[in-house]
């Protein structure tokens, strides 16, 4: 399967406002690729939840995407708190989000269990004091 | 339902450039979180919110939503406006509440999309 194009990003965690910057070159990138309408929204959602995870829990971190002709890996990396317990992250409503992140617009627990629902291919590394590591394959015609 | 009579029951007024005669809003959904919104909001045209920072313009980006409202009388930030007006998205504001925006389109005849 041959490799379209590959794109990196660094998040920061210091300019909330931008954040979700990349998923959107991500997006438009996908778009003047041609890709279907559908899977772009569910590639961008799910990018856009992962980004916004590094900026409010993670400190900011690296965006990898990786384009193939029918499917995105999309990596991304932060060398944040971590999640002590990924398990109970994972689970629909759990958040340790502050009122202030509240305030925000982030915090109903519904981005890790919405980003494996988007995803064919979902992996989330991490380690306490070290960081977190997600990766997420979407294929283009599942 | 057309933007155009969306504005004139919420009695809202429009603060981005991006014209709006021709868009058709199936069903909306509306909340003050924007994951709630990225998770159940699909195929929806219009997100109602409170949230007045410009990630619910990337949120609308994200799950190509055409017009955002912001309800509770709130004035849109300009970070708000100039992002939208950079993606083309409607952002419309009502000095109604969450519950009576949602109502009134209802109403209307907007339905959530989720109930048939
Ligand atoms: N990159 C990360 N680094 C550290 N902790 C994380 C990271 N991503 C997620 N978490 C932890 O997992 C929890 C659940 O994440 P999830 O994205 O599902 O919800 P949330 O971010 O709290 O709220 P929402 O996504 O609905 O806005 C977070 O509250 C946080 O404790
Ligand atoms: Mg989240």
């Amino acid at each position: 399967m041959a490799q379209v194009l590959t794109q990196k990003y660094v998040v920061g965690a210091d300019d909330f406002a931008a954040a979700g910057a990349a998923s959107a070159a991500v997006k438009k990138t996908l778009k003047q690729l041609s890709f279907p309408v559908d899977f772009i929204r569910r590639t961008s959602i799910a990018m856009y939840e992962g980004e916004i995870n590094m900026v409010i829990h993670g400190g900011g971190g690296i965006a990898s995407v990786e384009i193939y002709e029918d499917c995105v890996k999309i990596t991304l990396a932060d060398t944040g708190p971590g999640i002590p317990d990924i398990e109970q992250a994972m689970q629909e409503g759990f958040s340790t989000a502050t009122d202030s992140i509240r305030e925000l617009g982030f915090g109903a627990g519904m981005g890790l269990p919405n980003i494996k629902k988007q995803s064919d291919e979902f992996e989330i590394i991490s380690e306490i004091g070290k960081g977190t590591k997600l990766t997420i394959t979407l294929n283009a015609n599942s | 339902m057309k933007l155009e009579q969306i504005m004139e029951v919420l009695e809202a007024k429009v603060c981005t450039d991006a014209a709006f005669d021709d868009i058709e809003i199936l069903a909306a959904c509306g909340s003050d979180l924007m994951s709630d919104a990225l998770a159940f909001g699909e195929n929806k045209g219009l997100l109602l919110t409170g949230l007045n920072n410009p990630q619910c313009i990337r949120t609308a980006e994200m799950m190509d939503i055409n017009c955002v409202v912001l309800v509770r009388g709130k004035e849109p930030d300009d970070a708000l406006v100039t992002l939208a007006n950079e993606k083309e998205i409607v952002v419309m504001r009502t000095d109604y509440s969450m519950y009576t925006s949602c109502g009134l389109l209802y109403s209307a005849g907007l339905s959530g999309g989720d109930i048939s």
